[in-house]
């Protein structure tokens, strides 16, 4: 079934919009957490250290340390926030696949790998 | 925290004020701001996006085709973020806040028409059309190899800084390659997501992102710009660009003065 364009932006559309709520909830579920833990303490960020590296990294993230806590929610509603425009190039893979247009399904693809290859850690260094 | 002044700020203006007055006044370092107005500009214009890619105002072809410029100059920028030092880094901030300033203060000339376009637009098919209050109006892309340099250097921009970079975005696609003012803007918000989520991933693995830090920007950034979208259409435009020039120019001369005298 050929896919008109004016669908694909619906679809887009909509994409991006839950993305976003759906992070926006967790991070403020995290938050919430965050904030009867740790209350207003001043925190230090004068001082540039760096976050511990189960911070860092997708899989750390989600399985590193056991043990589940708000720093690690919250970080976990900030990686949904970055994946939903990714989600919106790798639909709009999709989309174009759908459209038979080639040209643009290799655009696109480039893209995606672009994006990809920063968030899997091979760019950090 | 300081997210509501944060978020009031933000519904007037875009990333590129987050950063430094996180630094400026809270005395934050400068690489977790950078972390976090990164965060918040793929928030807002991921919201904002959804909405234009809705009424059909951005091109997503055009948006696509730009996107491997951007992200490609996004991660080089993002690698070199962490190569430079920060006054060095201050001092391009100030002078991109000055840019900022410069153009709010301006109004905008209308975009010149009846270009012939170009074989390379036509190729890629880059060319489109959009609703407006008289009824659909075409348009024709020219320049493009002129617009993709200067969204690489946008996309590095971006990168090195942690902003969405809107502004030169905006300047590549209207001014080189002749795109309509309208859907320059609205296709700008839509590949400032993805160019953001190019740098993110290499600032995540950094550790310049910081959950705690991170979480009141960007809820507050959220929320500001969705009072901000309420508010703005009654406010006084002109009054408003003016006040907020202003601002941006103090942030950018202090942005440069603290890089300068070893501050940051």
């Amino acid at each position: 079934m050929p896919l008109s364009d004016r669908k694909v932006d619906e679809i887009i559309g909509g994409l991006l919009r839950y993305g976003v709520m759906l992070s926006a909830s967790v991070v403020g579920a995290g938050g919430i957490w965050y904030l009867i833990q740790y209350g207003t303490s001043p925190p230090g960020y004068h001082v540039f250290r760096g976050e511990p590296e189960y911070l860092r990294h997708l899989r750390g993230i989600v399985s590193g340390v056991p043990g589940f806590h708000c720093r690690r929610m919250i970080q976990l509603g900030l990686v949904l926030l970055i994946a939903t425009p990714v989600a919106r190039v790798a639909f709009s893979v999709v989309a174009f696949i759908l459209q038979r247009d080639r040209m643009y399904v290799a655009i696109t693809l480039i893209v995606l790998s672009v994006l990809l290859f920063s968030l899997t850690g091979r760019a950090g260094g | 925290m300081a997210a509501g002044f944060l978020g009031a700020l933000t519904g007037l203006g875009g990333g590129v004020v987050i950063t430094p007055a996180m630094v400026l006044l809270l005395g934050i370092d400068l690489h977790y701001a950078m972390g976090a107005a990164l965060i918040s500009v793929i928030a807002t214009s991921s919201g904002a996006a959804a909405a234009y890619v809705r009424e059909g105002l951005s091109n997503i072809r055009i948006g696509m085709f730009l996107e491997i410029a951007t992200t490609v100059g996004a991660v080089c920028g993002a690698f070199a973020a962490a190569k430079v030092s920060p006054s060095i880094l201050g001092v391009i901030f100030g002078a991109v806040l000055l840019h900022a300033a410069w153009t709010s203060m301006r109004s905008h000339p209308a975009t010149r028409n009846g270009e012939p376009g170009d074989r390379l637009a036509e190729r890629l098919r880059l060319n489109g059309s959009f609703p407006t209050p008289e009824g659909v109006r075409s348009y024709k892309v020219s320049h493009v190899k002129t617009g993709f340099g200067l969204m690489f250097i946008a996309g590095a921009v971006s990168g090195l800084l942690g902003i969405g970079s809107g502004a030169l975005k905006v300047l590549a696609m209207d001014r080189a390659m002749r795109i309509p003012f309208k859907v320059s803007t609205t296709t700008s918000n839509f590949m400032i997501g993805v160019t953001a989520a190019a740098s993110a991933g290499v600032y995540l693995n950094r550790g310049y992102i910081d959950p705690g830090l991170t979480m009141p920007v960007v809820l507050g950034v959220l929320g500001g710009s969705m009072l901000g979208a309420r508010v703005l259409p009654g406010a006084p435009t002109l009054t408003l660009r003016r006040v907020f020039g202003i601002v941006v120019g103090a942030l950018a001369v202090e942005m440069i003065y603290s890089a300068l005298t070893g501050k940051l």
